[in-house]
Parts: C-alpha cells; structure tokens; sequence
C-alpha cells in the first residue's frame, strides 16, 4: 500500500474511533442481526428435514451477505461529504496527496471494517449454531460454498458499497441524499445475493468464484469511473460553477 | 503570473492578473468580497485550473502535470482551520505531516517544532473541536508550516479572530518573514497588509494597482504638510505662495501639497511665522492605506 493512502486509512481509523455515530452504526446493526438470527434459527425443531430449513437458513446467508453491503454504506457516503463538511477538503486537496491515493484511502478504510465484522459475525453465528442449533442446520451453514461466498463475494460486495458510496458522495451535495443513494445503488446486488441464498440459482463454489470476480470486475469500472468524475473544481465549487 | 484569468462560465473570478512575487517577499493581495482572492489562491495552489494566462510558481509552472510538483514546495493555510474536529490537534498534525511525506521521528520532531512556533506546544493532546478559534487558527498555520514551505498561501489569516489573537498570527508572521519564507496573503484588514506585507497587490476582479503601501499611497495622494496655528490666516494663498493648498478639518488647519515633506517643512514653516501667524504644529500629513485602496478602488470604478 502506497504510504500516502496508509497515512489516510490511519487517519480515517482514528476518525471512526472518536466518532460515536459511526462506531455505533458499526457495532449495533451486527449485534441486532445476529440476535435475530440466533433466535430464528436456534429454535427450530430437531427433526426438521432439509427442505424445511431453507427459508431460515436461506435468510440468515441473506443477512449475513448484506452485512458487508450495508454497513460501510454511511462511511462511504460519508467519505468526501465528511471533509466538505468539516472544511478539511480544501486543506487535504493542497497537500502533495494524490486523488487516487485519497480515495483509495479512504475506501480501504472502510472496506477492512466491514469485511471483518461480516466474517466475524460469521464465525460468532456458525460457533452458536455448533453449540445451540440441531446439527442439520451446522451442515447447511458451514459450508465449503459458503465459506467461498464470505471469503471472496463478501470483500467483492463490500467493495462494491464502498465505491457506489464514494461515486455517489462525489457528485452529492447532502450527506443523506448520499446515503439513500448508496443504499439504493447496492439494491441490485442485494437482489443477485438473494436469488443465490434461497437457491433459485443454485449455490456452488463456481457460482460464488465467478459471482465474486464478476463484482470485483464492476468494482474496477466504477473505481476508474470515480477517479474521472474527481473533480477538485467541481468539489471544492460545490455547484457555484455555472 | 501573466495575464492569468479564471472563469467559472460566465462569470469572471478574476482575469488578466499580471505581477511578480519574490523570494522572501511579503505579498498582500487586497480587494473587496468577490474581487478574485481566494480564487486566485486556488488557481495558484493547483486546487482550480486557470482559464488562460500563465503563472509560474514556487519555480514550477502552473500546467497539467506539474500540480504534485507545486503542491510539494508550497503550503496553504484557508481561511477555516480546517482541522478534524474529532481528533487531536497532534493527531491533525501527524495525518498532514504524513501527506507531505515526513516520517517519524522526524514528523514528531517537527510537530513539535512547529507547535512550538505558533504557542500551541501545550495544547497538543487537546480535541481540535475544544480549541478557541484563535488557537485553532494557530493550529492550523502550525500544520501549514509543517513541511517547512518555500512559499506559503495564507488566505485570510485573521478573520474572525479576536484582536489579541489576531496580533498573535500577525506575530507569526512577521516571524516567516525573518526566516525567509516567501509568503502570499489575501487580507480585507489594510492595517494588517501595512504592517505585514513588503508589496500589496489590489484586486477587483482585475489588477487595480501593485507596489509597496508607500508606493500605493503616494500614487494617490500627493505627499502634503499639514499646518496648525492658532488663529485662521488671514490670506493663506499668500502665505503658501505658489504652494498648492485647501483648508484641513478644522479652523486654523491648512493642507500645503510640497514635493518633499521633510525638505519643504522648514520653508513653509518660515513662510507661516514670517506672516505674523502663531504656528501650533507643522507635520507631515499622514495617508493610510485605506485611503489609498478606497481611492483606487474608486477611480478604477
């Protein structure tokens, strides 16, 4: 990693640190889906047959899918809208820092985080299931699909986010307009990861491996596409051009 | 820079801007709220490309290409302080001593350093959020000093600052100035560009006028003695003589045009006594640079 974007990412670590609001956006939507999940799951009867378990566990894959998806949507809109509203943009954009070397900073920022706590939530789960849940359900979570899917879609989906999140705080000037549209941008994904979950494509290491290059792929066009539409002029103007 | 102008569609930002700035020099850019400052500055310091014209600065030109290489030899301190307000001052410091490429411990030695020479040394573990505007704009030259810059942009440097610490930045200033930093401020304060600035420049979209406050002001207003004495003269034309002259503020004051103050004082002096008129005072008449810049500025109108 080029040092300029290591000493972004330090920063945008310390940022989320003394930021409440993004430390508990973090941390609350996590711990609230894996107590769903576990409730959800957990009580299901001991002799329920394999067909009977694909909702619960179809949704609870669902879920834990989104997890990278959803949750560095607000720091990624956040991500330029943040230094416009501190009046820290102007400063940052003086320094020798390059537009590639900013962005990246501060979309790996926030893809380490989410990946993370995907995978951590992950493990959490199928160790709560190995201890409380019937073991049918173990064998239809821990998986050698699923363990591709959070290893190699899930980083994929998180990028995703985090780039829609950046394009669309490039070209906003409010930070919930920003949100909304981020959220809204990954709603195409949400669709794809769902139709693979409750197995109307069927899940297998192939789709999952082709699914997560095709995301990464996409990522690599809409990161090109973000440093093009990186305008200082346009940012710092804020729409004053005319 | 010659001839520089920036356009934002059709409206005029500034436009053929032409002058010099040396090594070492003070420069103060004067001009009204939307006469091109601040966007000078940005042109400058590569954050917006010009429309035409050339510029040339810090020794690189102003082109496409060369925006890291400028960005590397200059500094900039913005009229907001620009810090994160959720972290340190120190933290702040060490995030921008970072982009400019300095590693500790020589990054930590020169926070320390520039901390010091702006009077925040104490206040470094301090959330940047709980300092005074006035600390924080300390704060933010300090950061502004941290690469150690050839040549230093410092837009607005004592707005909204209280007098006190306002005096504090002027202080640090003046203090570039000794170690040979070049500098370019933009200032509505003219005290502030007189005592500051070796060369000001007025701006009102266009270039109205350069040169030193001495410069400026004797363009504008010719060099005069101002005569006191205790009694209205009876025929002051024939007292000055051929001395062009006006009656000053109060009865009694006279407003004589000499070509040399310090040389002419004596004459006009005698000239006073020699008529029977009791002198209060006799001084050279003193023109601000207010006075200066609202009288370019009208005749430019």
């Amino acid at each position: 990693m080029n040092a300029r974007t290591l000493v972004v990412v330090r920063k945008e670590f310390r940022e989320y640190r003394r930021n409440r609001f993004i430390v508990t956006t973090m941390a609350a939507l996590p711990v609230v889906l894996l107590a769903i999940l576990v409730a959800e799951t957990f009580s299901l009867p001991s002799g329920i047959s394999e067909a009977g378990l694909r909702r619960p566990v179809g949704e609870a894959l669902l879920f834990l899918q989104l997890i990278p998806v959803m949750l560095p949507t607000t720091i990624a809109a956040y991500a330029i809208m943040g230094e416009r509203e501190q009046k820290t943009l102007e400063t940052v954009l003086t320094t020798p820092v390059s537009d590639a070397e900013l962005l990246a900073g501060k979309a790996i920022a926030a893809v380490l985080p989410a990946v993370a706590i995907s995978w951590l939530l992950f493990g959490a789960y199928v160790g709560l299931a190995d201890i409380f849940a019937p073991h049918i359900v173990v064998s239809q979570i821990w998986t050698v699909e699923q363990a591709v899917a959070m290893g190699l879609l899930g980083p994929g989906l998180a990028a995703f986010a985090i780039v829609v999140g950046i394009l669309v705080s490039l070209r906003s000037s409010d930070f919930r307009v920003a949100q909304q549209l981020a959220v809204l941008a990954a709603a195409p994904v949400i669709g794809f990861v769902a139709l693979i979950t409750f197995r109307v494509l069927d899940p297998s290491v192939g789709l999952y491996a082709v699914a997560a290059a095709a995301v990464f792929l996409v990522v690599a066009v809409l990161w090109r596409v973000c440093l093009r539409l990186f305008s200082r002029e346009r940012l710092l103007t804020a729409g004053r051009t005319s | 820079m010659e001839r520089l102008t920036k356009r934002f569609g059709a409206r005029v930002a500034f436009e053929e801007l032409s002058f010099e700035v040396g090594w070492g020099e003070v420069f103060g850019l004067l001009g009204p709220n939307g006469a091109g400052k601040t966007s000078a500055v940005r042109v400058l310091c590569t954050l917006l490309p010009p429309t035409s014209g050339a510029a040339e600065v810090a020794g690189v030109a102003l082109a496409p290409g060369n925006e890291f290489e400028i960005r590397r030899r200059i500094s900039v301190a913005t009229d907001q302080p620009g810090l994160y307000l959720k972290l340190s001052v120190r933290d702040n410091l060490e995030f921008f001593a970072g982009l400019y490429g300095l590693r500790p411990p020589h990054a930590t030695a020169r926070i320390e350093e520039c901390a010091a020479a702006v009077g925040i040394a104490a206040r470094l573990e301090d959330v940047a959020g709980t300092l005074s505007r006035g600390l924080a704009q300390r704060a933010c030259l300090a950061r502004a000093l941290l690469p150690g810059p050839g040549l230093l942009f410092l837009d607005e440097p004592t707005t909204g600052l209280d007098p006190e610490a306002a005096a504090g930045v002027r202080e640090i200033i003046s203090g570039l100035r000794q170690r040979g930093t070049t500098v370019f401020m933009t200032t509505h304060r003219l005290d502030e560009a007189e005592q500051l600035c070796d060369r000001v420049a007025i701006v009102n979209t266009r270039l109205v006028s350069v040169g030193t406050a001495a410069e400026l002001k004797a363009r504008m207003t010719p060099p005069a003695l101002e005569v006191r004495v205790a009694e209205p003269l009876r025929d002051p034309g024939k007292v000055f003589g051929p001395k062009s002259w006006r009656n000053g503020r109060a009865p009694g004051v006279y407003i004589v045009e000499v070509e040399d103050p310090q040389r002419d004082a004596p004459e006009v002096a005698r000239a006073v006594v020699g008529a029977g008129a009791a002198l209060v005072r006799l001084g050279e008449v003193a023109t601000s640079l207010e006075d200066a810049y609202l009288e370019l500025l009208e005749s430019e109108r």
